[in-house]
């Protein structure tokens, strides 16, 4: 019978990441060692009946210098693991500027990633080795979490606003990817795996569609230009600023004032917002008139890649293309 | 302290013997044997419900039951294991018992509330019955929304309303602890004279009505949102997910200490009986007590280190998170050092307590990894997490329940059980408990989430959930076995004398086994220091030595 002890170190935080946890795992059996050979050596020496009444004379009722010195000093051990865990939890949580980014949907009971262009899985996901990989993640109903043991890394999906998490594959293979937030029925099915390819072989498999699901034929920049039409969304948001809408050209990645005094760079949750939910921030110098709209999770993202494409006014963009698309990701 | 004891008068559990004088009894005595039977019935519940899900997961593919089953299983032994066994067993069966007997009063301060909370406590366990029994809940006990609230199908809002019902039995059970600590205690029992068993007991009391009113509200703000569509955390609807953790940990995670002080509570005087000594340090360990409770209140966020909150707040909350663990440790020292200079007798509760000492102390540890950010992130939802809270909440509350049972059954019901089979028991729930949970810290770091049925992506976790249960079978059979012998005992056990340990403190020394109606006649007069014990002298009269001159 075959006892696995460890998940394999598969990317950039793992070998890290295995490090403190095994000078946790000393610490606590060393200090568990202590205490039992403590009341083991107690328990031997005072055991009622053995050695001389006499070795009972005055008791030690308390002692402050060992009270102080053992809270002390387990708290400068737990604070050496705070420090310790702390910096790895900030580089956890700060994807490198130049990550390729994928985008993912949760939704019960599977998992929905979307490269870049248009190459669409399900309950898989495909990685090259060596690239940092930015996932930008959101659930169409309950809370999610998208593991994968061998990365050491997970985050929650959450409905209603995106998350992110990264992570540089460093070994290629096949790997779990596990759903770690209870999320009903079929929970424990809502996995599958990690493939890292060679970055060669990932640039093939990228190229050929995928091998497994027929991606959709337009890259979503692409789809998104086309739900922008369907929805006459140009009827008011047109290149320039006009009375009854701003402008969305040049919008991402811009600081955006709103009628109530509030400002926010517009980002993936604000369009989202804005999309869903209008009402709810409304640029200085408009009027409410936007209804709400239901798009799913995936022509949300969709959409966001359209508006991502639009330049500024001055300079409008050409129309999408395969080669712009994949020229803007770095 | 006064040690008289008048031997043939009536008890307690002989004043009346209609099913009226215990249903309607204000005697703090007769509630607590009522939550004893009572919280004995929803641990063999949460127990089956246990072993439902520990028999599914010898499979990758399971072996009974369906996916909805199995989540109705692992939902029914988390929330009846919690809300109607762990935060109520020791403080509604041996808090009542023993407080107003420590402190010297005849009864708790509100009587009748105490009753009423025996019924509030009753009602929400027979709406949760209800709730299992007709169409069940697959929630998980911790309700996140919005799979509780929108989502998920079945008796939620009945389960929800019934942990909303027994809550506020906590809180009257709370405030009537609270008062009587305050205003009840005999002349001469100073607050430096306390029990530690008193001081624990105060300190998770603050905790109980701090805490509990925020989480009844936040299950009720679920039902709302489940019954009338009002969004609150829901993004459907206008609300905030994330929210729901927010609220929910802000009290369950001081709601640990709710189930581990009243464990510390016990563990104290069975370390100082059973070591002959007083417990070291003791002031440290009572203000510890309150330390936690205070601390207890400002770590919630470290459930939420991979949930969305900021990553600046994670790092804060990971901060306090240590920061509590200091007290805890320091606990853990001074216990084993309470057998310094003393005449350690190993019966029965004594080992229990050595149990408790051992698994608190991995239980402890093993929260370094889930209290610091970036350690937390791999482990968070897993086979890790379940094993942590087992070593200290089962380790913890369950072992000090089982230490509390066989150290008070002898004042309780006056009569004594087998005690060989009682200390072998002891150990083979120590064996079972750990056959059954340090294979899950394995599973857990290769990954297995929690609240999985199946795990066929990965079949080579099986052979640790087949040792897992194996383990949890040896566990069962040594929680089942005092049923036996205690019931036994009731009906043939030898009579207790009043005070069979030779212990201190006014339950032993002024008052019967069983204790008269009122506990005490007239009231008691506290002289003496607290855990008065004399290891020498004890040593010397079991040699026939004359006692030693004062010089």
């Amino acid at each position: 019978m075959n006892f696995p002890f460890a998940p394999e170190q598969a990317s950039n935080f793992a070998v890290e990441y295995d490090t403190l946890f095994y000078i946790i795992t000393a610490f606590t059996v060393l200090t568990t060692l202590f205490v039992f050979l403590l009341c083991l050596g107690l328990i031997i020496k005072y055991k009622r009946g053995s050695g001389k009444p006499e070795d009972r004379s005055n008791p030690m009722h308390h002692n402050t210098i060992i009270e102080l010195s053992s809270s002390g000093g387990f708290l400068v051990i737990g604070l050496g693991i705070f420090f310790w865990g702390a910096k790895m939890y900030l580089e956890m949580r700060q994807p490198p500027e130049n990550a390729m980014e994928i985008n993912v949907i949760g939704k019960r009971w599977m998992w929905h990633a979307q490269h870049d262009n248009g190459v669409r899985e399900n309950n898989e996901l495909h990685v090259p080795v060596g690239t940092p990989v930015k996932l930008t993640m959101i659930s169409q109903d309950v809370i999610h979490s998208f593991y994968i043991p061998q990365f050491r890394v997970q985050y929650m999906v959450v409905p209603g606003r995106y998350t992110q998490m990264w992570f540089t594959p460093t070994k290629p293979g096949k790997y779990n990817l596990f759903c770690a937030m209870h999320c009903g029925t079929q929970h424990s099915e809502m996995g599958g795996y990690v493939y890292a390819l060679e970055p060669s072989e990932f640039a093939k498999w990228k190229e050929s569609g995928g091998d497994r699901f027929r991606p959709k034929p337009e890259m979503p920049a692409a789809a998104g230009k086309q739900l922008y039409e369907d929805f006459m969304c140009g009827s008011c948001h047109t290149e320039q600023d006009n009375k009854r809408a701003p402008s969305l050209y040049g919008l991402f990645g811009r600081q955006r004032q709103f009628t109530d005094g509030s400002s926010m760079v517009a980002d993936r949750d604000y369009i989202r917002q804005s999309l869903l939910a209008p009402e709810g921030k409304i640029t200085k110098g408009y009027e409410s008139m936007m209804q709400p709209y239901s798009f799913t999770e995936e022509q949300i993202l969709e959409l966001i890649e359209y508006i991502k494409t639009l330049g500024t006014p001055a300079a409008p963009a050409a129309p999408v293309t395969a080669a712009q698309n994949a020229g803007e990701q770095r | 302290m006064t040690t008289q004891v008048a031997t043939e008068e009536k008890n307690y559990l002989q004043e009346g013997h209609t099913l009226a004088s215990w249903l309607l009894t204000k005697d703090h005595k007769r509630i607590a044997v009522l939550y004893l039977i009572s919280v004995s019935f929803f641990f063999l519940v949460g127990s089956i419900a246990a072993m439902m899900v520990r028999l599914e997961l010898t499979s990758p593919r399971g072996v009974l039951m369906s996916n909805e089953t199995y989540n109705k299983a692992f939902t029914a032994h988390g929330a009846v294991m919690i809300f109607f066994f762990l935060l109520v067993a020791i403080p509604a069966v041996f808090g009542n018992f023993l407080i107003p007997i420590m402190i010297g009063a005849r009864d708790l301060a509100f009587p009748r509330l105490n009753l009423l909370s025996w019924y509030f406590y009753m009602a929400g366990g027979t709406m949760f019955l209800i709730a299992m029994m007709s169409g069940g809940v697959d929630a998980g006990w911790t309700f996140y929304t919005p799979l509780s609230s929108i989502y998920s199908n079945g008796q939620i809002t009945l389960a929800l309303v019934a942990a909303f019902v027994s809550g506020f039995s906590s809180i009257f059970t709370g405030v009537n602890f609270i008062a009587t600590i305050h205003k009840m205690r005999a002349p001469g029992m100073t607050w430096w004279r306390l029990p530690l068993y008193v001081w624990s007991h105060y300190a998770a009391s603050l905790i109980i009505i701090l805490g509990t009113p925020v989480v009844a509200i936040t299950l009720l703000l679920v039902v709302f949102e489940r019954v009338a569509k009002i969004g609150i955390f829901s993004p459907e609807l206008g609300g905030d997910p994330v929210l729901f953790q927010h609220m929910f940990w802000f009290y369950s995670h001081p709601a640990v200490y709710i189930m581990v002080l009243p464990g510390m509570a016990v563990i104290s005087e069975v370390m100082a009986c059973f070591s002959r000594n007083k417990v070291f340090g003791y002031k440290f360990v009572a203000l510890s007590s309150l330390g936690i409770a205070a601390l207890g209140f400002i770590v919630w966020g470290h459930h939420m280190f991979v949930s969305s909150q900021s990553m600046y707040q994670g790092i804060v909350f990971s901060f306090t998170s240590f920061l509590v663990a200091v007290p805890s440790a320091i606990k853990v020292f001074n216990w084993s050092l309470t057998m310094y200079k003393g005449s350690v007798w190993l019966a029965s509760p004594m080992i229990y307590a050595l149990g408790f000492i051992g698994l608190f102390t991995v239980g402890g540890l093993t929260g370094l990894y889930l209290a610091s950010t970036g350690t937390d992130v791999h482990v968070t939802a897993t086979y890790f997490v379940v094993a942590h809270f087992h070593y200290v909440m089962v380790g913890g509350t369950l072992l000090a329940f089982l230490a509390a049972l066989h150290f008070w059954w002898p004042k309780m019901f006056g009569v004594l059980y087998p005690e060989a089979i009682a200390k072998w028991n002891a150990l083979l729930v120590f064996i079972g408990f750990n056959l059954t949970f340090l294979p899950q810290f394995v599973v857990g770091y290769l990954g297995m989430p929690r609240r999985y049925h199946y795990y066929y992506f990965a079949p080579e976790f099986q052979v640790y959930h087949v040792m897992s249960t194996l383990g949890a079978s040896a566990l069962a059979i040594s929680l089942i076995t005092p049923a036996f012998y205690l019931t036994y005992s009731l009906f043939k056990g030898p009579k207790a004398p009043p005070n069979p340990w030779a212990a201190k403190g006014l339950e032993w020394e002024a008052c019967a086994s069983p204790p008269i109606k009122h506990n005490f006649h007239g009231v008691p007069v506290v002289v003496g220091d607290v855990y008065d014990y004399d290891a020498e002298a004890e040593e010397r009269a079991l040699r026939g030595l004359p006692p030693k001159e004062t010089h």
